[in-house]
Parts: C-alpha cells; sequence; structure tokens
C-alpha cells in the first residue's frame, strides 16, 4: 500500500495507466502522482496543455493522452519524479520508456543496465537507448530504455552501475 | 549606535524574502545570520521545490538560494551582516548581538524574527555514540562540504526531511539500509517515498529504533515493530548493521529570542512546539517584532518565502510605505499561502494557525 510502502497498487496505477487505444499509438505520459500536494510544475511546463492547468493547486493532475506526443519535458519537470513515459509502439518485442535519472555516473546510451521496479527489486535488463541531460532540464536527466514488453509498465528505475550505487 | 527601519534575523527563506520585501520598499534594512553564509537550510535542498510557479516550483533549494542571496546583495540599502548572533531584542527597540567576539547593539523600528526551527531528539539507548546524526547534520555534511557522513545509514522518519535525505544519500553513493517510521505510514510526500523505494530502500513503518548498538561508535542498531498503541511488539527486534543512525523526527520553532523579548507565546503541536501569537500581518504582540517562516509554525520553504515577503511588507506598510503597488503584494502573498495551505496535507496547518492568529 503506497501509504506505508511508497509502492502504488495495482488499483491505484490502473487509473493513471492511459487507454490501450492510447497505449497503441505510441509514447504517452504515465503520471504515477497519487496525493493531493501544492504542487504544479508538470501542468505550467506541458507545451501541449496534455496536462491541464490547475484549478487548485493542491488537484492531483488531469490528463489528455490524446494531446500528449510523449516529449518528456514533464519528466524532467516534476519535483517528485513521478511522470514516465511509455511508447508500447517502440519495436514488435520492445517497449521504449523515459524514467527521470539523478544518479552519476549518468549511463550512455548502448548500456545495458538493471531494469528495476516501483518496489526496488531487479526485474531484468533495460538497454539505454538515449540520455537527455540538456542545460534546461536542470540535472534530471531522462534516460531512454528499452525493455521487453512485459517490463514496460513494471521499470520505473535502473542500477547503472558506478560507484553511486543506484 | 546605529539605526535601521528594519532589522532581519536570520538569512534562510523567509529572512531573505523579507529582506528583498522590506529593502524593494527603499527600506534601510540589516539582515543578519550566525552562519557564513546565507541561505539556511535553502543551501542543503538539492531537489526540486514543490509548490506553484511563485515560489519556484521546479527549481532546486540551492538555485533559489543563490537568486535570492544575488537580489539581497543588489539592494544597496540592505546591510548583510554573517557570523552575527542575535541576543536581546528589548522593548526600546534595541537589538543586542555578538559578532567577531564583540558584544554590540543596534536599532530598528521592526524587527522580523526568521530564525527558523531546530532538530529533535529521540531517546534511545547509546544515542549519545558517534555516528548519530541530525538529518541536518548529514545534509550540511554532504551537501555543503562535500564529506560522506558514513557508508550504512539507517534513517529514522519518514517525513518529507527523512525521505529526501535518505535519496541525498544514495546519489552521494551512500547506502540507505532502511528507513523505520513510528507512525503507521508514510508522513511525507508519497512522490519522495516511491523514488527512495524503487532505488532499494524499505519504508518499515510502525517501527522504531529500540538502541544504538556500538562500543566507540555506531556499529548497528536494534529496530522493533511497534503496535497501534506506539508499544513496542515483543520478538519483533531485529539488528540492522549500520555506522550512521540519521535522526529525521521532525522540527521544533527555534523561539528563543521571542520568549526573552516577551512576545505572548502558545503551544501548538501542529506548528511544531511553542510559538508567537500573530496577527494577519505577521506581528506578534510586541508592535515591534514580526515572525516568519519555520520560527512561525514549521512547514515548507516555499511557505517560509510567502511568509518572509508578507512580513517584509508588513512591516513596510506599518512604517508609512503605502500604494496601490504594496497593497497587491500583501493580497497576492496572502491568497499564496492561502493556496499552499488548502491541500489535505496542509490541513494540520490550517489547524495550527488557528490557535496561533489573533
Amino acid at each position: 500500500m503506497l501509504k506505508k510502502t511508497g509502492v502504488a497498487t495495482p488499483e491505484e496505477l490502473a487509473n493513471v495507466l492511459p487507454s490501450e487505444g492510447r497505449l497503441n499509438r505510441g509514447a504517452v505520459a504515465v503520471l504515477e502522482c497519487f496525493q493531493n500536494i501544492p504542487c504544479n510544475p508538470c501542468a505550467t511546463s506541458c507545451p501541449r496543455h496534455a496536462i491541464q492547468e490547475f484549478v487548485d493547486i493542491n488537484d492531483i493532475p488531469s490528463f489528455d493522452g490524446d494531446l500528449c506526443n510523449g516529449c518528456a519535458i514533464c519528466v524532467a519537470n516534476c519535483p517528485g519524479l513521478a511522470i514516465f513515459v511509455i511508447d508500447e509502439t517502440y519495436s514488435p518485442d520492445e517497449t521504449l520508456v523515459k524514467l527521470p535519472y539523478e544518479f552519476t555516473p549518468l549511463p550512455a546510451s548502448g548500456d545495458v543496465v538493471v531494469a528495476v521496479s516501483r518496489a526496488g527489486d531487479e526485474i531484468g535488463h533495460a538497454r539505454v537507448v538515449r540520455v537527455q541531460n540538456p542545460p534546461v532540464f536542470d540535472r534530471t536527466a531522462v534516460v531512454h530504455v528499452a525493455v521487453p514488453k512485459a517490463l514496460g509498465h513494471e521499470i520505473r528505475f535502473i542500477k547503472a552501475g558506478g560507484p553511486s550505487r543506484a | 549606535m546605529r539605526m535601521f527601519d528594519v532589522c532581519i534575523i536570520g538569512g534562510g527563506p523567509a529572512g531573505l524574502k523579507a529582506a528583498i520585501a522590506a529593502g524593494s520598499q527603499g527600506l534601510s534594512v540589516v539582515l543578519m545570520d550566525d552562519a557564513d553564509h546565507l541561505g539556511g537550510q535553502l543551501v542543503k535542498q538539492t531537489h526540486m521545490f514543490f509548490g506553484s510557479e511563485q515560489q519556484r516550483a521546479g527549481a532546486r533549494g540551492v538555485n533559489i538560494a543563490k537568486e535570492l542571496v544575488e537580489q539581497v546583495t543588489s539592494l544597496v540599502n540592505v546591510e548583510v551582516v554573517l557570523c552575527t548572533t542575535a541576543l536581546g531584542l528589548y522593548d526600546d527597540l534595541v537589538l543586542t548581538y555578538e559578532t567577531e567576539g564583540s558584544y554590540r547593539k543596534l536599532s530598528a523600528k521592526k524587527f522580523i524574527v526568521a530564525t527558523g526551527a531546530s532538530e529533535r531528539m529521540l531517546t534511545f539507548p547509546g544515542n549519545d555514540l558517534p555516528g548519530v546524526y541530525g538529518a541536518g547534520a548529514v545534509q550540511t555534511l554532504m551537501n555543503v562540504y562535500g564529506v560522506k557522513p558514513g557508508n550504512r545509514v539507517l534513517m529514522v522518519g519518514a517525513g518529507n526531511i527523512g525521505l529526501i535525505v535518505s535519496y541525498q544519500l544514495l546519489q552521494a553513493g551512500v547506502e540507505v539500509i532502511a528507513i523505520v517510521e513510528g507512525g503507521p505510514s508514510i508522513g511525507g510526500y508519497l512522490v519522495h517515498a516511491s523514488k527512495v523505494r524503487r532505488a532499494g530502500v524499505p519504508i518499515l513503518t510502525s517501527h522504531t529504533i529500540k538502541e544504538a548498538v556500538g562500543v566507540n561508535c555506531v556499529e548497528g542498531a536494534i529496530v522493533c515493530e511497534l503496535d497501534s498503541q506506539w508499544q513496542p511488539k515483543s520478538g519483533t527486534e531485529q539488528r540492522i548493521d549500520a555506522d550512521v543512525i540519521c535522526l529525521a523526527v521532525g522540527l521544533s520553532p527555534l523561539t528563543d529570542i521571542l520568549w526573552q523579548a516577551e512576545c505572548e507565546m502558545v503551544f501548538v503541536p501542529e506548528l511544531g512546539g511553542n510559538v508567537a501569537y500573530r496577527d494577519s500581518t505577521m506581528c506578534t504582540s510586541k508592535p515591534h517584532i514580526y515572525v516568519a517562516g519555520d520560527v512561525a509554525g514549521v512547514e515548507e520553504a516555499s511557505s517560509a518565502m510567502v511568509e518572509g515577503e508578507l512580513a517584509g511588507l508588513c512591516a513596510a506598510k506599518s512604517l508609512g510605505v503605502s500604494g496601490a503597488h504594496l497593497t497587491l503584494q500583501i493580497t497576492s502573498a496572502r491568497s499564496q499561502l492561502e493556496e499552499l495551505r488548502s491541500g489535505p496535507v496542509g490541513d494540520k496547518i490550517r489547524a495550527g494557525l488557528l490557535q496561533a492568529h489573533r
């Protein structure tokens, strides 16, 4: 249970997962934000207004998947690092997942890293496809990894090795 | 004796914003801090802030500190004095303080006390062993001085500070064995909890530290489960090897100077302890003393910044500064505070403020 362990339940996740139809059309954000806290950078950073302007800053984000193109600007801007982008159309047997990542050293494209679940469990391997770390992201890199289709909704972190064990 | 319009005690988020607000009205301002740099706890905050754009949401605390310090230093009518400790605040508008080993006095028409908060301690056998740290000390070592506090940390407390410092420890390459939390659920923002959990740190709610283990320094800890009455459950003790026990068990307003100045105080658990009664302008029972930030009630830095701004603006208004713009700024600060505190995580603060407002 999220409030006891920090891990969202399948029911909580079902509420924020874009529809199957939307997932089938390509990259889309998944906003794993379940608590009413005073925070709105996801909405103010979204260039396509897919995350709608908040009426009350304590609102949970209201998201229109049809307006989202999976650009991942919100991934780097969410102070809670709670947004991910999933592209199930990446290849016939792989899903592309864009994750926020704030550890050094950053992985490089081509690296094979350990795929980690929401609970911190190692669940397989992921191939780093791209690392976005422009100054405007202010040190929250967005790492694009390709994983077997079965892991697309499970992987939420990577262990990239190096001195900071993450 | 030097005379100022406004003297601000404490150069953290609230004090900095108070100095900018009062200084921007053209008043002569002195801003003092006992540290050798401004920024208070902001300089240790490497994470992105919550809130809205008006409170710099999305920016990292350390960057916000830089911006605020730049703004303060660009105001020629704001004097900054560092390594300086306020000692006594008196009804004849005199503040005594210590700087460079000497005892001095200044006078100001209005004082804004923005002294922040101090960390709470937890009692358990062995809590005096080297290796038992407050979370603030761990942040200072890592984020100010670049020193790792140890290699294996047991974190006590799953409020925002415990969660954020755990994450910062991981970023510094330090292992965090577990976070124990006495309460039945995680107190901090759940997004912070999810961040450390997926990085491999278990969060054990309804658990506490029973004792620290070690001869000359911390070698580990005994943790145990708590029942719904917060009593240890026998047979649940387990030993965890660690060389650091980091306590993140809450903050209390740092109110010594308010007591000394004889402001009327009230104990409000929801605000972290004793706080001064204040009116809607952040003025205490003493007409020359204002409060802002954690000293007025422990909250997030975003609220502290807005409260500092509000206190600075209201102090300026009380000194005769006027104008439509000032009124607008005051209204905006008040509505920002209301907004930040309006959600469920603000329930406690709102309940506390009702008891401290007059």
